[in-house]
């Protein structure tokens, strides 16, 4: 099994080998950086062309129909109909648009959901670039969302773009405080901010059963980073029609739409190195484990789609600042006194799961005592 | 030094064309941020002129124009034309025609509030999975409607005199498997969606209607019930064979929009009660009153009204002694009901119209005629 | 109970009263226009007459007729509720119809006096917001009147009567 582990660091150093035979070392550098970004720009699109069929399919079984089964077999074909039709649409840019907000807020939504890729580990020797500051550059290439949606909103000139786009920077920017603050605690817990040292200091226990409350704050703002379903407001299409990217079609429209699955991709590539242990697995190579994790992590998005309703916008704010970011702050002061005690592995975990659970139950506590919307008043 | 903030008001028009209004209904709003400041409602992108229209044809030939009304339940329609123009030209008729009428009528109260709770849901953002659950059973009533009448949404069954033909062979039977399993679907949607979280949280207190603020504005329906006024047309002034029936009329306290959600789901169940009792009791014999094609009342004006779904659905009828109405006048349940969405949406946010909108279930059909 | 009414109405209004007629199916009275108002009040508050159904305009030959349906609400038992009472409004006047509003009282009729003006042209004196609700402002003619036409119109014909966007 280790053959197939490192089948594509093996066919990397074949490819250097050749092409040092007739080109200068620091050109092969950059060649096999290039084809290294090449290959994780396809795999992405292939990804997110899987995702969206995915997504119809998985909907339409919980909600009790088939999804799309007419383009090819199952359906299979969906994906390539629907990005031909988006490259032939017509690109119609409103006459009070302003025009160059409107061209760029669709570049800056996307490059950097494909720039967070370079640092998540794919498998045990399978990261683009392992920087040492690897979380540090995932949480600042998140923020730059929101400003895209801001232009975006504002350079549609419509009153709907408008307010999608406020409630998009009000969301985005409260969820990522108790964001960074979950990721602190695993960061502390690891000793490091690399990823795929974060993914090696995982075992044998991965950090899901030391960091439960870290995991839950981790995922519930990850949902709402991405803008998905129960908090999809700014594109809520019930309320304001398509929000932000109403006055966007064809294939401004489809760079949107790749932005958000990536984005939901590379959260749930998130979730899964930081606490559910990455590529770490008994008997199939790493990357097979990472890609099993990552779609069971993919499959609850798309099931909290399919049941929830949305909540409104003064009830998500309220709910990051009073009461995420304070159970936040908790878990890491918890964390650090238990990483600074320096304790054996044993009572280490032991003495997590007592802190986990006293933050966890008092937090929800507090929360039933505020927010008493009974049923049967 | 206090600086005052200066804001500016910006008006929003959320379309004709839009996903969540229920039609093609049209408001203005003129929003502070997020907060509502006025809403006015523009109606007329639906008008038909189905008053005018029907000043033209016989009595007879006006039963599937009042189907399309509120399109969404034909059935009902078509019962408060025959009460008025039964009232009005004197005929009774039979007893088979009164109960194959009510269970119709029952049927379709369920119907429209499995749509209502639905399509609120969706309005809510559960991307439509509690619609498709609905749709699902209103599928299995859609098909007795067609077994009975021929068409599933505009039967033009029922007319003056009594109704167009005969149940067929079976239908009883069928009917009563029905029964059963709705009261199960009832209480499956009361096990999904009336204790969730976030629904809890979107619905409590938003949108309230006082009971004095209902009675003023002659809202009539489940919205005028969930703000707690006791008052159903079936008991106020009773019609058809209503009165033989043990069925009681829920009212909740709050007036906001789960009250009226909730409310909802008990009619459906007290609507349950009613059809097991007309199922059993339903009697033999002709199905139709012998009314002439030209039905020519006597001269007069007479109001017949029942209690649709939606609220009190009733026809104004003058006659003139011709075999066409001189006036055809309807109370448009919805229309009414839209009168107070100015008064109760004020101070609340965008997100909130939506549901507020949707708790009061409107069909334009109905708004604009 | 309604010959009570009657009765009360008889004594307090004894002036505002037209006609009672017999013959009619649901228990009618035919008041003045000039004391609609105090009568619509004395209804509401002293008989308990709080819920307006709708109101319907009718264009006989001779004359426009108004008529209002009142119902009561919220007692117990329920059908201890008052009955349809019919309060019909004579307007002989064609060609400049008008009469007060009862918006006030039962704010119900704000958008059926709208509906009511859109269609006939009867002008509602008083109330606060009288607009074409349907039609657009322009239309030619008044709808429901026995003298327009029961036929299709084409677009030629109304597209220069529509006003210009934007318009709220």
């Amino acid at each position: 099994m280790t053959d197939l582990e490192n089948i594509l660091p093996y066919l990397g150093e074949l490819i250097a080998r050749w092409l040092r035979g007739f080109l200068p070392s620091w050109l092969v550098d950059m060649i096999m950086m290039a084809i290294v970004g090449l290959l994780i720009i396809l795999l992405m699109v292939i990804v997110v062309m899987a995702l969206t069929l995915l997504e119809r399919k998985i909907l339409g079984r919980l909600q009790d129909r088939l999804g799309p089964n007419r383009v090819g077999p199952y359906g299979l074909i969906q994906p390539v109909a629907d990005v031909l039709k988006l490259l032939i649409k017509e690109d119609i840019i409103p006459e009070k648009a302003d025009r160059l907000l409107h061209f760029l807020a669709p570049v800056i939504i996307v490059v950097p959901a494909f720039m967070v890729w370079a640092v998540i580990p794919f498998g045990k020797k399978l990261v683009a670039a392992d920087l040492n500051i690897a979380v540090l550059y995932v949480i600042a290439l998140g923020s730059v969302t929101s400003i895209a949606i801001l232009m975006a909103g504002w350079g549609s000139g419509n009153k709907y773009a408008l307010l999608g786009g406020f409630r998009a920077v009000a969301q985005l920017f409260s969820y990522e405080v108790p964001m960074a603050l979950a990721i602190l605690s695993v960061v502390i817990a690891a000793g490091s901010m690399s990823l795929q040292k974060i993914v090696e200091a995982q075992s044998p226990l991965p950090f899901v059963l030391l960091q439960p409350v870290a995991f839950l704050i981790y995922f519930i703002c990850g949902v709402a980073e991405t803008n998905r379903s129960p908090f999809d407001l700014p594109e809520a299409e019930s309320e304001i029609i398509a929000g932000y990217h109403i006055e966007y079609s064809g294939v401004k429209w489809a760079m949107f739409f790749l932005a958000e699955y990536i984005n939901t991709f590379a959260v749930s590539a998130m979730v899964v190195t930081l606490f559910l242990g990455g590529w770490k697995g008994p008997i199939l190579p790493s990357y097979l484990w990472f890609f099993i994790k990552v779609a069971i992590v993919v499959y609850v998005f798309f099931w909290l789609r399919a049941t929830f309703p949305r909540l409104r916008i003064d009830q998500l704010l309220n709910f990051s600042w009073k009461f995420l970011v304070p159970l936040a702050m908790a878990n890491l002061l918890v964390t650090g006194l238990v990483t600074k005690l320096g304790l054996v592995y044993g009572i280490k975990v032991t003495a997590y799961w007592v802190g986990n659970i006293l933050v966890g139950g008092l937090g929800l506590y507090l929360l039933g005592r505020f927010t008493p919307k009974k049923a049967l008043a | 030094m206090a600086v005052a903030l200066k804001t500016q008001e910006i008006v929003l028009n959320m379309g004709p064309q839009h996903p969540s209004t229920h039609g093609v209904f049209r408001m203005v709003l003129t929003l502070e941020g997020e907060t509502i400041v006025d809403l006015k409602p523009v109606y007329g992108y639906l008008h038909r002129g189905i008053e005018k229209l029907s000043e033209g044809r016989s009595y007879l030939q006006a039963v599937p124009i009042t189907d399309r009304l509120d399109y969404m339940c034909a059935m009902t329609n078509e019962f408060a034309y025959a009460v008025a123009v039964e009232k009005l030209a004197g005929i009774k008729p039979p007893e088979r025609a009164e109960y194959i009428r009510v269970i119709m009528a029952e049927f379709t109260r369920i119907l429209n509030h499995m749509m209502a709770i639905g399509f609120l849901f969706n309005d809510l953002g559960a991307y439509f999975t509690p619609v498709l659950y609905a749709f699902r059973a209103r599928e299995h009533i859609l098909d007795l409607f067609e077994w009975a009448s021929g068409s599933r949404m505009m039967p033009n069954y029922i007319r003056p005199g009594g109704v167009a033909g005969d149940l067929p062979e079976g239908f009883i039977p069928q009917a009563k498997k029905l029964v059963a399993h709705l009261w199960k679907f009832a209480d499956e949607l009361d096990t999904f969606l009336s204790e969730n979280e976030i629904f809890l949280q979107r619905a409590r207190g938003v949108g309230v209607l006082p009971p004095e603020v209902a009675i003023a504005y002659g809202v009539t329906g489940p919205v005028l019930r969930a703000s707690g006024v006791k008052y159903d047309v079936r008991r106020a002034e009773p019609y058809s064979v209503y009165d033989r029936f043990d069925f009681e009329i829920p009212t909740l306290p709050n007036g906001d929009v789960y009250d009226r959600y909730m409310l909802r789901l008990l009619e459906w169940k007290q609507s349950l009660r009613i059809l097991e009792q007309a199922l059993d009791q339903i009697p033999d014999g002709p199905v139709s009153e012998k009314v002439p094609r030209r039905l020519r009342p006597p001269k007069g004006e007479v109001y017949g009204r029942i209690e649709a779904p939606k609220g009190e659905l009733g026809f104004y009828l003058v006659s003139d002694g011709s075999d066409k109405p001189y006036r055809f006048k309807i109370r448009p349940t919805s229309f009414v009901n839209l009168g107070v969405l100015r008064e109760i949406t004020i101070g609340h946010k965008v997100a909130d119209v939506v549901i507020i909108l949707g708790s009061i279930d409107i069909t334009m059909g109905e708004v604009d005629r | 109970m309604m010959e009570e009414i009657f009765q009360l109405l008889k004594e307090k209004f004894p002036e505002a009263i037209v006609e009672i007629p017999e013959e009619a199916k649901d228990p009618t009275v035919v008041i003045r226009k000039e004391q609609i108002r105090e009568v619509s009040l004395f209804l509401r508050d002293e008989v308990g007459f709080n819920y307006l159904s709708f109101m319907a305009g009718v264009d006989l030959p001779e004359r426009f007729e108004v008529v209002y349906y009142l119902y009561s609400m919220g007692r117990e038992p329920i059908s201890s509720n008052l009955g349809p009472l019919a309060i019909k409004v004579y307007v002989e006047d064609k060609t400049n119809p008008s009469l007060p509003t009862v918006s006030d009282i039962w704010p119900s009729a704000f958008q059926q006096e709208q509906e009511i003006y859109d269609f006939f042209g009867i002008v509602f004196e008083g109330h606060p917001d009288l607009r074409r609700i349907f039609m657009w402002e322009g239309f030619p003619g008044w709808p429901l009147r026995k003298d327009f036409e029961n036929r299709t119109f084409t677009f030629k014909e109304l597209e220069p009567t529509r006003p210009k966007a934007p318009y709220w």
